[in-house]
């Protein structure tokens, strides 16, 4: 039963559309009526957004594709100035229209050159008659280009003249996108993440061919019972999925239980998948060290993950500027004489602290310092003399490139530099050891 | 002068240059031009040496990254049809380098890296630096530069004319970046099959490109971000290999990166060896050896040794230091001539000048020498020139074999102390032998806690202490060690004996321990009195005697061969040991050399009229140097008129202390461009700076300014 209809298109095509894009059939219906016929104006600009790998660009791409629809696919991550960006599009539309003849280098700096050569290029691919469509993935990477951009394709249609459509996808709202100074109103359209049953049935479609689509169901069942919690992004599931079924096929492939046996299984797999999130999925050791652990049948706990190794080895002065640093960074100001000083004050009890300090330091964060006081903290804290060399105010620089401090407000660098410390506590517990 | 470094630490551009520079500080007849050579050939040889050194110690890790390498993109070449492979999302193979915080030598590893890549991976390799790469533009231009620059040193000849193109307008796009990989990689399959198979099999058809990020942390987040997503979507057609080498910790990365891009790579993680061991292999291969002529002083090793523990952990900055001794020392000291090898001495000490040969006998060390002798060698050395020089080859001979000895010897007793509780001594072999060229390390209060240690020492210990004590012994090259083999030999085979007869003793033990059993409370505490008693008077244990007997010989054998290099007559040939120079050379202190110009500017000008009293302030100082004094006397925020009117007082102190009528109430135009001057001079140097606080206000930067 077919849910896809339109009468400009032949019925196989809808029907072979409508098995690759599972559970996206009323977006698909939907974009078909807009699109209307090949030779029918479309809407100028479609703006289509949803969280991550809810099928934005696949379904695009294979609606556009299966219809065979004439269109350039651009990532404006990839092209990331107007420039390139503006050049990619003619490229991808001469490629497309003269295989013989080899594309010259395009020149395109502004819109206005686009414009022109972009009729130019319609022209002789004789795309009078069709919807020429353009479809920009990561559309809000255009927000960081030249002002005009974002507008001028909203409106391209206009501006040529010709029967174009440029469709946006995003992961983030059309309200983020608007310019202030107003602009076309593209049409929106909104993706929404699959639900369970939705990624059970996508992930289940692609079965490996030695084993049964039962078989291969039931693993994923399982699988995103365990993952399902933490991850819903369809390639993340995909690649894990991928990456554990090998351990799952063990049994059945020594013989110990048969493809049914789902209980037998769910018992091998169940520790190893938990396993599997605690190190693969946050990337603590890579897959393919994690296929190698599971060939040897070895204990990941072998393998150190990445955060395993949090040490930092530091030259003696460098330990003592970052404590220092760190004090200074966490301590007020007015705190520095009862702590570094021999002889200090008498502490006057009452009021000693001031409302707002009673929240601790280290929900708010570092605060800066100016360099003679981490100096000054520095000197107090060594036990013997350190002179200010040179090897001292390097290594305070140094310090910053490594990220262990971080430089606050970088036009006063020679007048009184100030610094943050950026480390946690255990870091300095660590190091102070 | 605080910054100053010896040109001839520098790299050497025309050798006579330099040599004539050697020259200069001292007269001809010292042998200058011998001394250069000596010293430029020790250094090539040291050099070479390190390099060797530096080499073998990376050969793990490097051995390590080439398979990651090789197995990263040839898994995804061979099995492309199996399900798994589809199925799986495709990663970019990432190795990320943990090489420790000493950045200075990352560059050598990094070096070293890509030349072991170009001969056995790939030819494609590009080496980012953060400094170059503030956008993600202009990190696809530097790859895409040094990708297609490195095709042309591949095959330099064929396509000079396809570079040209290339060169006038790049694209700076991935798309480009693909369509060249192509046509290299067609170009060499198709074009020269059997010769490119022959000359360069080590690659495969298709070579992974390998992008290598030097420094990860310094990387902005966005760059990274997006260039590892653009690079994710072509890794189909573009093998890419990232290297992350990183200076903290690989937890970087996830700072970086946000899971949703972490999870684009394939991350494994390779570390290099930590920099303390490698320093230790490098003062074990070039100090504690006799190969090289040239030795450190016990301060100067301390300085080096201070300077890489306290600041840098940089290991090329320690053999740049180790270089800056051995240029000073050939510099300054004409004698240094002698410090060659052993080979070369006689020749050389015959044909010293007179002028060399008055330079030995100013030697403090020979002179002690002399006045231990009896009165008639002592005439003889002090005049006789030929007489001198023979017995100065004889002292060089022993200095030789004294280095022989004290390095064997050294190994030694370091095998016993680095296994003993606390370390009286050091861990590290370096620590010992500070120790040890510092003063007579039988002297000290750590040695005489050693020797107690050692007495303590259980058997089996002691056994393979002395076993490994025999092996250095054995390959040392030192010709006076047999007897001290066969001594230690028989050692070992006494403890051998004693272990037979101590089995029998211990049946004897539990038919006494037995025995006590069967008695009741009384008779125990009794006999335990008992036991006590005879311990505190009985005799040692024969396995206590031996063990004292083992000690007092490896005393005696330190107290023979490890005697301070200072009590060595005319150690001061090969011995560098002016610290000082070198501390002022390597450990800089900007500030203070800064305060003492100011403050006291006759340090640096040697004018006599400059010496100043106290803390009064000269008229005759230069302007800056009053200016700065007086701005000491003030607090954060220093008022125009007054230091003004302070300034003009000063000077016009000296000059015409009669005419104060005129000057009271209006200051002197030069009087006050001079001051104007002195003080934008100190802004200059950053020790004042415009305040906005108040009107006619600088704020103090240094000292009490905050």
């Amino acid at each position: 039963m077919p849910n896809l209809e339109h009468p400009a298109y032949p019925a196989t095509d809808l029907l072979h559309l409508e098995n690759l894009v599972p559970c996206r059939e009323s977006q698909v219906s939907m974009l078909l009526s807009i699109f209307g016929e090949r030779q029918q104006f479309s809407f100028p600009s479609i703006f289509i957004y949803g969280h991550t790998s809810s099928g934005k660009t696949y379904v695009m791409k294979t609606l556009l594709t299966t219809l065979q629809l004439p269109h350039v696919f651009v990532n404006c991550v990839e092209y990331f100035t107007s420039r390139l960006l503006l050049e990619e599009i003619l490229i991808q539309l001469q490629s497309s229209s003269s295989d013989t003849e080899q594309t010259c280098p395009v020149h395109c700096d502004t819109l206005n050159d686009f414009v022109r050569l972009f009729k130019q290029a319609v022209a002789c691919r004789e795309l009078q008659d069709q919807t020429f469509y353009i479809v920009l993935d990561r559309a809000e990477q255009l927000r960081e280009m030249e002002a005009n951009i974002l507008p001028a394709f909203l409106r391209l249609q206009e501006l040529t003249d010709r029967n174009v459509t440029v469709v946006l996808l995003s992961e983030i709202v059309w309200e983020l996108f608007r310019p202030n100074v107003g602009c076309f109103e593209p049409f929106t359209m909104y993706f929404p993440d699959y639900s369970i049953g939705h990624l059970q049935k996508i992930l289940s479609q692609n079965h490996p061919p030695e084993y049964s689509a039962d078989f291969y169901s039931a693993y994923i069942n399982i699988l995103l019972g365990v993952f399902y919690m933490v991850c819903r992004d369809l390639k993340e599931l995909q690649h894990l999925a991928a990456l554990n079924f090998a351990k799952y096929c063990e049994p059945v492939v020594r013989g110990e239980a048969n493809e049914r046996d789902t209980r037998k299984l769910w018992k091998n797999i169940e520790p190893h998948l938990k396993k599997a999130m605690q190190t693969v999925y946050l990337r603590e050791i890579s897959s393919s060290q994690w296929e190698r652990l599971q060939h040897d049948g070895g204990e990941p706990g072998q393998l150190k993950g990445l955060s395993a190794h949090t040490h930092v080895e530091l030259p003696y002065y460098s330990k003592f500027l970052l404590i220092a640093a760190y004090l200074a960074s966490y301590n007020p100001v007015r705190t520095d004489k009862r702590f570094f000083l021999k002889h200090h004050g008498k502490i006057r009890k009452t009021n000693f602290m001031k409302k707002h300090e009673k929240t601790s330091n280290h929900l708010l964060g570092p605060k800066p310092f100016p360099l003679d006081r981490l100096l000054a903290i520095l000197y107090s804290i060594v036990d013997n003399r350190v002179a200010p060399t040179a090897n001292i105010f390097s290594q305070i620089t140094s310090l910053v490139t490594l990220q262990l401090l971080s430089m606050v407000g970088q036009n006063d660098q020679l007048d009184g530099p100030r610094y943050k410390c950026t480390v946690s506590l255990d870091f300095i517990r660590a190091i102070a050891r | 002068g605080c910054f100053v470094f010896k040109p001839s630490t520098k790299k050497r551009r025309s050798s006579e240059k330099t040599a004539h520079d050697f020259r200069s500080g001292s007269d001809d007849s010292e042998d200058t031009e011998l001394r250069f050579v000596t010293c430029q050939s020790l250094w090539n040889q040291i050099k070479s040496e390190t390099e060797q050194i530096q080499e073998d110690l990376n050969k793990q890790l490097l051995d390590n990254l080439v398979s990651f390498l090789s197995r990263s993109h040839s898994e995804f070449q061979e099995k492309t049809t199996e399900w798994t492979c589809r199925m799986k999302f495709r990663e970019i193979p990432t190795a990320a380098l943990v090489l420790g915080v000493n950045v200075t030598d990352h560059d050598l590893t990094f070096r070293g890296l890509s030349d072991v890549l170009q001969d056995n991976i790939t030819p494609y390799i590009a080496l980012l630096e953060a400094k170059d790469c503030p956008g993600i533009k202009n990190l696809m231009q530097k790859l895409m530069g040094q990708l297609m620059n490195c095709d042309v040193d591949v095959d330099s000849l064929e396509d000079e004319d396809c570079v040209q193109v290339s060169q006038n307008r790049i694209r700076c796009s991935m798309s480009s970046l693909i369509s060249w990989y192509e046509s290299v990689t067609k170009k060499t399959d198709s074009e020269t099959p059997s010769k490119k198979r022959n000359s360069s099999s080590r690659h495969w058809q298709s070579p992974p490109v390998v992008v290598i990020f030097k420094d990860m942390e310094s990387f902005t987040t966005k760059v990274l971000q997006d260039f590892i997503v653009i690079s994710s979507q072509h890794i189909h057609e573009l093998p890419l290999v990232l290297i992350f080498g990183i200076a903290t910790s690989p937890m970087i990365i996830h700072r970086l990166l946000p899971h949703s891009v972490s999870s684009l790579l394939c991350i494994e993680l390779f570390q290099s060896i930590s920099c303390k061991e490698h320093l230790s292999t490098i003062i074990d291969k070039l100090l504690l050896t006799s190969q090289f002529p040239f030795k450190l002083g016990e301060k100067v090793l301390q300085v080096l040794i201070n300077i890489f523990l306290y600041h840098d952990f940089s290991v090329q900055n320690f053999i740049k230091g180790f270089q800056l001794c051995i240029v000073e020392h050939f510099y300054s000291q004409p004698l240094s001539v002698l410090c060659c090898q052993l080979v070369d001495v006689k020749k050389r000490v015959y044909s010293l000048s007179h002028d060399q040969c008055e330079n030995i006998r100013r030697l403090p060390s020979f002179r002690r020498y002399v006045e231990k002798q009896e009165s008639g060698k002592q005439v003889a050395l002090l005049t006789n020139d030929s007489f001198l020089k023979e017995e100065t080859v004889k002292l060089l001979e022993d200095l030789h074999v004294y280095h022989e000895n004290y390095v064997s010897i050294l190994r030694c007793l370091h095998v016993f102390t680095s296994s003993l509780p606390k370390y009286p001594l050091g861990k590290q072999i370096r620590e010992l032998h500070c120790a040890c060229l510092e003063n007579r390390v039988w002297e000290t209060e750590e040695y005489e806690s050693f020797l107690q240690l050692a007495r303590m020492l259980n058997k089996t210990d002691l056994v393979a202490m002395l076993q490994q004590c025999v092996e250095i012994l054995m390959s040392s090259s030192g010709k006076e060690f047999d007897k001290s083999v066969e001594k230690l030999k028989e050692f070992l085979t006494q403890f051998q004996n004693l272990e037979e007869a101590s089995q029998e003793r211990d049946v004897s033990v539990s038919s006494q321990k037995e025995l006590q059993k069967k008695t009741d409370l009384y008779h125990l505490q009794k006999t335990l009195l008992e036991l006590k008693e005879s311990r505190r008077s009985k005799k040692l244990t024969k396995f206590e005697m031996l063990r004292f007997e083992v000690v007092d010989y490896i005393d005696s054998l330190v107290r023979k061969y490890l005697v301070p290099a200072d009590d060595r007559t005319l150690h001061e040939i090969v011995y560098f040991n002016a610290a000082t120079v070198l501390r002022g050379h390597l450990n800089a202190a900007p500030r203070t050399a800064l305060h003492t110009a100011l403050n006291n500017p006759h340090w640096y000008l040697k004018n006599q009229a400059l010496k100043c009293d106290g803390g009064g302030i000269s008229n005759k100082a230069p302007d800056i140097c009053i200016v700065y004094k007086l701005h000491l006397e003030c607090g954060r925020l220093i008022n125009l008129v007054d230091w003004l009117e302070a300034f003009s007082t000063v000077v016009m102190a000296a000059e015409e202390p009669n005419a104060d009528a005129a000057s009271s109430d209006q200051v002197d135009d030069t009087i006050h461009a001079r001051f104007i001057r002195a003080v934008s001079e100190l802004e200059l140097l950053g020790f004042i700076k415009p305040s906005k606080q108040k009107t006619d206000h600088v704020a103090r930067l240094t000292w009490g300014g905050c």
